[in-house]
């Protein structure tokens, strides 16, 4: 039976994208659920190099934080989600629909470096959490744009088509979050909600030292439940289930798209990144000769003459790189014959009588 | 089991000096760090953190595939896209030169970016944008937002800080990110370019909480060409790691001015990094005013140095990590700062080259730029280059440009202005202007403000747009001659700017950021006029159509219930007229 399970899920990897949309201080509760879901899940084993980060403003180290660089997801300053090690990889005015979506699908322009890209292949399960102020099929972005969820859903099907993931968990806490999930239809996609349409999701405590809601309800119940889970936990996703008394609105979940059963998913198939060990009792023989590579030493130039710095501030050449303004001096005599000329042919082929109309 | 114990035991009896891959090479990586404390007017303090990883390779050859010290993502960064020098600072605060005396290496409030590429780089703005890109993704900074609208190309200012043999201005390119907020997902990944990263050393003391609580933080990245002994017929390459933060007084000193390491960084040095050669930690204890010593420092130090540093003579107490003696009475090192008697405020020295730059005029229309420069020297004159980019929606009116000093207008002797193209290139204006002695410099500049198109508005316009301080860089006469030192013997923080002669050292200042705010149109307006339009619409439109189209028919009254049609039946009998 343990055999069993464990060659069930068919993933080779693991990535999450963890988005926070919304801007401003009042806020901090949306980067305080996503930096919370970071840290379970970079505790759980997944690293920095799979997890795309983005957060849409700083509280860490805005000016209205009374303890900088601290993010604090339980009221008197108990847990620092932040903490020292954290990597954020679309920060600030970054964080725009059309780079969530060129995220998900790869469609990056070629610059964009290793850890902005979410390189998945076909064996990976990837998390999807975000977070922000939702509606009734929609997801606003910094106040000023917002994704929709027949947006999401084609995103979804382009990731399903390129063979970009295995299996998909996608987590939304917003008021209203079960609209967004209702428009998937692509194969092997798990959706987790904070509320039903028509209802709000809710903040959870305020901490009188930062003067803000620290965390969302159903988001502090997902920290929670995830602080005791460890790499090698057997926990599966029906465990996940957040009562109403600490969430208030209902939960809703979406699994019909996904081939098996929830009783047999584990938390650690999203959250961490359990790999897979084969045991293999055969010896391999390695090449003796491996220290025979040689080291080149390139012949070094050394300069005939002595090499030299730069000067820092060369008044003399600077002043002499323009041409000095010269200052105005009347026409010269080229100049004064040019204009003599000119007003000669024009009276010549015009007659002499308009010259009455200059004086 | 015998055979398996061998190799064992051969590696623990070398020991860790053969951590050599090939033993021909000897070691031509050099690691050094060191951490300077100075005691700043106003009872704070400033630690500035230098970490030098000297090479002796040639990058640019190709011929390298063994990185020790040197981090593997700058090198690959430096050969592939061709990096002569480059200088990157991320800096959260303003250093206050006015209180607070010159700063050992200053930097712009966000993100600072300037390069100067080898001449054998054929497109200076693709290998540019290539660069930002990837130092983004490094550093966790949005450097990918450096694009034409902020990029300028300095003719004087910026002059190579490493070897160089031309320095013609077209390979050098200069980015200033004003808005760029800097916290610990910046310093992250700069903790982990070092060899140690934060594990031994010196960078056991960079705690995110307590460097960010601090009134101005800066780490910067400085990569260029140096030269590789005295002879200087070969070059090496420098990257060297600086942090500088400023613990204010009254938050992180709890209004006492006595500081210690435990009470800055909340840690104490506990050992050294292995890889490093030389590291060591300098306090500033330079008497003030030439009095006997105020400051206090214990345990008492190794060693005490003496050096000129930024034109004037100051003492050092040096504590050597390396040394067997300093860890021999208690397993932590926790130096600490007292003074001997309180200070006098009235004895706060002033700079000799401080300025300051703030935004005049009133409403959303036009303002005015102004920039104060202040020349302390009693009798000496010196020239100052001043560099200002300028966005693109601030209008710059060049005819406006006045520059006073002392009452009378001040001539520059050299102008460089660059007009900006709306959606393309920013303002760059360059001056070199004399500062007579003991003077104030007024620059100020009018401008008008542009309305921008409603999709070019950040999601928070209402904040206001940031306008990247100005740099000042000037040669300021040394109050005591500098001797020429060797550069690898002598501190770290005396180091960076080449000099040419004894009698003046290079500056480097800017000015604080400026915020201005554009006109910002209602950005709801949209919604209401669709709003109102079909009301509109529909009240007019609707009234019309249904008065050309409507027609008047008579209708039959309903014939009522059940109840009235019976009684209409019987009615119908009686002969009576029907309801």
């Amino acid at each position: 039976d343990q055999a069993e399970q464990f060659f069930r899920s068919g993933h080779t990897n693991n990535w999450a994208v963890l988005v926070c949309t919304s801007r401003f201080w009042f806020n901090y509760r949306h980067v305080a659920n996503t930096l919370s879901v970071y840290r379970s899940v970079k505790r759980l084993g997944i690293p920095d190099s799979h997890i795309v980060l983005m957060l849409a403003d700083d509280m860490a180290c805005n000016p209205r934080n009374p303890k900088p660089a601290t993010v604090f997801s339980h009221k008197n300053m108990e847990l620092n989600v932040y903490g020292d090690d954290v990597e954020v990889d679309y920060r600030s005015y970054e964080v725009t629909v059309e780079n969530f979506l060129r995220v998900l699908t790869g469609r990056i322009p070629p610059s964009t470096p290793r850890s902005k890209r979410l390189l998945s292949d076909d064996r990976s399960n990837i998390l999807i959490y975000m977070t922000g102020h939702g509606g009734n099929g929609f997801l606003k972005f910094q106040d000023s744009e917002e994704i929709t969820n027949v947006e999401l859903a084609d995103a979804f099907e382009q990731m399903w088509q390129k063979r970009r993931y295995n299996e998909l968990l996608f987590i939304i806490d917003t008021c209203q979050g079960a609209s967004m999930y209702e428009r998937f239809y692509s194969p092997n996609i798990m959706a987790l909600a904070s509320s039903q349409v028509g209802e709000d999701s809710l903040s959870h405590q305020p901490d009188l030292g930062i003067g803000v809601h620290l965390m969302d309800r159903y988001t502090f119940y997902v920290l929670e439940f995830l602080e005791e889970i460890h790499p090698a936990s057997q926990t599966n996703m029906n465990d996940l289930v957040c009562p109403k008394s600490l969430c208030v609105s209902t939960p809703g979940h979406r699994t019909d798209l996904f081939q098996r059963d929830p009783q047999n998913v584990l938390i650690t198939d999203f959250f961490g990144s359990v790999r897979k060990v084969e045991i293999t009792t055969e010896a391999l023989s390695l090449d003796r000769d491996v220290a025979g590579c040689e080291s080149k030493f390139l012949e070094e130039e050394l300069a005939t003459e002595p090499l030299k710095y730069a000067e820092q501030l060369p008044v003399a050449q600077i002043i002499h790189q323009k041409p000095k303004q010269k200052d105005w001096h009347p026409p010269g005599g080229f100049i004064l014959g040019l204009w003599a000329l000119i007003i000669m042919v024009f009276f010549k082929t015009y007659g002499i009588k308009h010259m009455k109309h200059v004086f | 089991m015998a055979a398996a114990l061998l190799p064992l035991l051969l590696l623990l009896a070398t020991g860790p000096g053969s951590g050599r891959a090939d033993a021909g090479q000897e070691r031509r990586d050099a690691l050094r760090e060191e951490l300077l404390l100075t005691p700043l007017p106003t009872g704070d303090v400033a630690a500035t953190f230098q970490f030098r990883t000297r090479w002796d390779a040639d990058l640019q050859r190709g011929a390298v595939s063994h990185y020790r010290l040197f981090p593997k993502a700058l090198g690959r960064l430096v050969a592939a896209l061709g990096v002569r020098e480059l200088h990157l600072a991320l800096t959260q605060g303003f250093w206050r030169t006015r209180y607070w005396g010159q700063p050992p290496l200053q930097a712009p409030a966000g993100a600072e970016l300037w390069v100067w590429f080898q001449p054998t780089v054929t497109d200076v703005d693709k290998a540019w944008k290539e660069l930002s890109n990837i130092l983004s993704g490094i550093f966790c900074a949005s450097l990918n937002f450096i694009d034409s609208t902020n990029t300028v190309i300095p003719t004087a200012s910026f002059k190579p800080l490493g070897l160089a043999n031309g320095t013609d201005h077209h390979l050098l390119r200069y980015a200033v990110l004003p808005r760029e907020v800097v916290c610990t997902e910046n310093l992250t990944p700069w903790k982990k370019l070092l060899p140690c990263g934060s594990k031994a050393g010196l960078a056991v003391l960079l705690k995110a909480e307590r460097l960010f609580h601090s009134s101005y933080h800066s780490q910067a990245v400085h990569i260029r060409p140096i030269c590789r002994d005295a002879s200087c017929l070969a070059m090496s390459w420098e990257l060297r790691q600086t942090l500088t933060v400023v613990f204010d007084f009254f938050s992180s000193g709890q209004g006492k001015k006595d500081w210690s390491l435990f009470k800055m960084f909340s840690r104490t040095l506990t050992d050294t990094c292995p890889l490093a050669s030389q590291s060591k930690v300098y306090v500033d204890i330079s008497p003030k005013n030439k009095e006997k010593e105020l400051l206090e420092v214990s345990p008492p130090p190794t060693s005490v140095h003496e050096a000129i540093v930024q034109g004037d003579k100051k003492t050092y107490a040096v504590y050597d990590l390396l040394s067997p003696s300093l860890f021999n009475t208690s397993r932590s090192l926790n130096v600490q700062l007292k003074w001997k008697r309180p200070q006098d405020s009235s004895e706060m020295p002033i700079p000799t080259l401080h300025a300051q730059r703030y935004v005049g005029g009133y409403g959303l229309q036009t303002g005015e730029i102004c920039t104060l420069i202040y020349n302390t020297h009693p009798y000496r004159a010196f020239p100052v280059i001043l560099l200002e980019t300028v966005p693109w929606y601030l209008r710059l009116y060049v005819h406006t440009l006045t520059i006073i000093t002392k009452g009378k207008e001040n001539k520059p002797s050299y102008i460089h202005y660059q007009p900006a193209q709306d959606r393309r290139r920013p303002h760059l204006l360059e001056m070199l202007i004399q500062l007579p002695a003991n003077s104030v410099t007024k620059i100020t500049i009018q401008f008008e403000r542009a309305l921008l198109k409603w999709t070019e508005y950040p999601p928070d316009p209402n904040h206001g747009f940031y306008v990247g301080s100005s740099v000042l860089s000037a040669l300021v006469p040394s109050v005591t001659a500098m001797k020429d030192m060797d550069v690898e013997q002598s501190p770290l923080f005396t180091s960076l700017f080449p000099s040419s002669d004894g009698s003046s050292y290079f500056v480097r200042l800017y000015t604080e950021p400026l915020l201005v705010n554009l006109p910002t149109p209602d950005f709801s307006m949209p919604y209401n006029v669709i709003c109102l339009t079909c009301t509109v619409v529909a009240v007019c439109y609707g009234s019309f159509y249904n008065l050309l189209t409507r027609t008047f028919h008579v209708e039959e009254p309903s014939r009522g219930g059940l109840a009235k049609r019976l009684a209409n039946v019987i009615r119908k009998f009686r002969g009576v007229p029907p309801l």
